[in-house]
């Protein structure tokens, strides 16, 4: 199978969904003259043209806004948020409008929009610019939250995503965009809400979504070495969650590691948490254990950010922690 | 609003109201700042600076010009490109650099880098990351003077592209509506990263967008030092006089690239070198040599005292620690023992 980079997944699936249906479009900051940020939408405007391709100023609450409303009136607006930490300035339209719309309207006004960009930590970029908003938007009825870790998921979500009668947030990582993966040629849809389980285990459930993902694949081949069969779950969405997919892993193995980029307050590894404890308690032989970032803002100096950020070690000492294996 | 929105008499070219003193701190103040960040550009490419590193270069005269016209007790709050104003404010240049290295000595204790430049001590509020995030807080900062009864003004910088924020707009209003001692400056160099002024728009002369609120707005060149020095404290005192808040819009440039990691290639090379013809610190040396104020033997110490200075804080900043991990739960609240979620 051809290898291509996760922008050019993410670049196809736009493309291709834009070229099938004239409703689509893309708008954001630098998505047009300048290729986009992180070129994802690279040539795109030479493609579709300054209609359908569009550069707003910074003006994230105004141009979220407009493609709520657009996608009120019947378009299917795809908004680029340059990093989800600048999302914020535009939360009140994705929460009070897009995420409201079918409900408050009585089912009359659906709101089909796509909200995509990078989300989480990228280097060295301190506090206001390296935080992990994923379950920020999942607790949040009236949304769909994907979160993709590779770039075949990206294309076939992102189309699905684009495809969704209701609204979609859609979080990729600047430290996910030059990873080269195996994408399928020709057209495929991944459906939202399906967890994916990229190795089969027996030992201990590890689950985990989005950039980070990529860790815990390294701490489970690590871990390989010394003979632990982990069973890896990719979520790829936390809202919906695939629970069903865990607590089943987790029956089998009867041990789960979750490990999430977010802060451990109130995030997704809690809500497993608590999922799998209510539906797989006589199945568990230790507490579900989970590594998150620390409970800080991430600062700038290298020597905070690698204690705080979850890494391959700590990864490896918490599912030998569940396994009551010595470090 | 006609009567609010003028532009600022043209500077007056020949003869000078500024005594030398001014000149040469204005010279020496924008030497430092343009060889401390060719050091810092030259060490990011080197990867001992990281991150985000947005340079400051060809703007020096709004720093400079501006903080000659306020009162060190005033305060200063901006974005993200704020090597300079620290420097200006009086700190000295190592406490930056060590910030640029991540380092424990840095002015945010390497918890900032780049974009976070703090300091109580000389009232800099800050640089801030997020586009427009300041302008609001400006005007807070102004609030608490108004309240606290001082004659405090707040200088507020931001980028063109952040007056595209509608923060802006509810913090004008509410800034005019309670005569807030803030000084909002636009730092126009005409793009937000790869995007014109011309491409953001319908108004393109920025300074206009305070006479929506009825804000005294100017628009000024901000490549000399006097006419920003003139702006800002004619600005400052109608702030101290009760007066409220001044919009300007100073009109200057970047030479180099948004970011560290931007190659530019959305204007000419001819429009940078054009810019660079009117460079603030060869104009203020031009002023000088023109009135005898330095000679060339002058210009050479001045340099070589700039260049220790830089040396002087890249050993400091090379010289000095990484901060240990124990302060990854420190400066997080102002609670000492705040229980931190550890599992
Ligand atoms: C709310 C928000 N949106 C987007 C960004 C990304 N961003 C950082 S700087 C910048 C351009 C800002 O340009 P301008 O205000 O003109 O300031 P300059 O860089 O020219 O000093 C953008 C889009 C951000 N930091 N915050
Ligand atoms: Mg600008």
């Amino acid at each position: 199978m051809r290898t291509i980079e996760f922008r050019e997944a993410l670049r196809e699936a736009l493309t291709e969904e834009m070229r099938r249906d004239e409703k689509v479009f893309l708008m954001g900051e630098e998505v047009a003259e300048y290729n986009g940020a992180y070129k994802v939408s690279k040539g795109m405007l030479a493609e579709f043209g300054a209609k359908r391709v569009i550069d707003t100023p910074i003006a994230e609450l105004g141009f979220a806004g407009i493609g709520v409303g657009a996608a009120m009136n019947g378009l299917r607006p795809v908004i680029e948020f340059m990093t989800f930490n600048f999302s914020l300035v535009a939360i009140d339209q994705v929460i009070n409008s897009a995420a409201k719309m079918m409900s408050m309207s009585g089912g009359q006004f659906s709101c089909p929009i796509v909200f995509r960009g990078p989300t989480a930590s990228a280097g060295m970029l301190s506090s206001q610019h390296s935080q992990a908003f994923e379950n920020w938007y999942a607790n949040c009825p009236g949304l769909k939250v994907v979160v993709p870790s590779n770039p075949a998921d990206a294309k076939g979500l992102l189309k699905s995503a684009i495809r969704d009668d209701d609204p979609v947030i859609f979080m990729e990582s600047e430290q996910m965009y030059g990873d080269k993966g195996e994408v399928p040629e020709g057209e495929y849809l991944i459906p939202i809400g399906v967890a994916d389980i990229r190795k089969e285990g027996t030992d201990v459930t590890v689950v985990s979504f989005g950039k980070i993902f990529k860790v815990a694949t390294a701490a489970v081949k690590e871990l390989e070495k010394e003979g632990v069969n982990a069973e890896l779950i990719d979520l790829r969405s936390v809202r919906p969650i695939d629970y069903d997919t865990i607590i089943n892993s987790v029956k089998k193995t009867n041990r789960l590691v979750i490990v999430e980029e977010a802060w451990p307050l109130a995030s997704i590894s809690a809500d497993i948490a608590f999922h799998v404890q209510k539906k797989a308690f006589d199945h568990l032989d230790a507490p579900v254990t989970r590594v998150n970032s620390a409970d800080v803002p991430l600062p700038y100096a290298p020597t905070l950010i690698e204690p705080a950020l979850p890494n391959v070690a700590r990864i490896v000492k918490a599912i030998k922690e569940v396994m009551y294996a010595s470090a | 609003m006609e009567k609010t929105a003028t532009k600022a008499k043209s500077g007056k070219a020949e003869k000078t109201d500024f005594p030398k003193e001014t000149y040469l701190w204005w010279y020496e103040q924008m030497l430092l700042m343009r060889r401390f960040e060719e050091k810092a550009g030259q060490l990011y490419i080197q990867q001992k600076i990281r991150g985000f590193c947005h340079l400051y270069i060809g703007q020096e005269a709004i720093a400079a010009g501006g903080e000659s016209a306020i009162r060190k007790t005033d305060r200063i709050i901006t974005a993200y490109r704020d090597h300079a104003h620290p420097i200006v404010r009086g700190m000295h240049p190592k406490y930056v650099m060590a910030e640029l290295f991540a380092k424990a000595t840095g002015c945010s204790k390497g918890k900032g880098g780049s974009m976070h430049m703090f300091s109580k001590e000389f009232n800099f509020f800050g640089g801030h990351g997020i586009v427009g995030g300041q302008v609001p807080l400006g005007a807070g900062i102004a609030f608490a003077d108004k309240y606290n009864n001082n004659d405090n003004v707040t200088l507020c910088l931001m980028g063109d592209g952040a007056v595209r924020q509608g923060a802006l707009h509810e913090a004008f209003n509410m800034a005019m509506l309670w005569k807030l001692p803030v000084i909002y400056i636009i730092e126009n160099n005409n793009y937000a990263m790869g995007t014109s002024v011309e491409r953001t728009s319908n108004v393109h002369d920025l300074y206009k967008l305070g006479s929506a609120y009825e804000m005294p707005s100017f628009q000024v060149d901000g490549m000399r030092c006097e006419t920003v020095h003139e702006a800002v404290a004619e600005a400052a005192v109608r702030a101290r006089k009760g007066g409220g808040p001044t919009l300007l819009e100073i009109k200057t440039y970047r030479y180099r690239g948004h970011s560290m990691s931007d190659p530019g290639t959305y204007r000419s090379k001819e429009e940078v070198e054009e810019y660079k013809k009117l460079d603030p610190i060869e104009q203020v040396l031009a002023t000088l040599k023109k009135n005898k104020w330095i000679d060339d033997k002058g210009v050479e110490n001045m340099e070589a005292k700039i260049k220790a200075l830089v040396e002087e804080s890249v050993k400091f900043a090379e010289e000095s620690p990484f901060p240990t991990p124990d302060e990854l739960y420190k400066d997080v609240y102002a609670q000492k023992d705040y229980p931190y979620i550890t599992e």
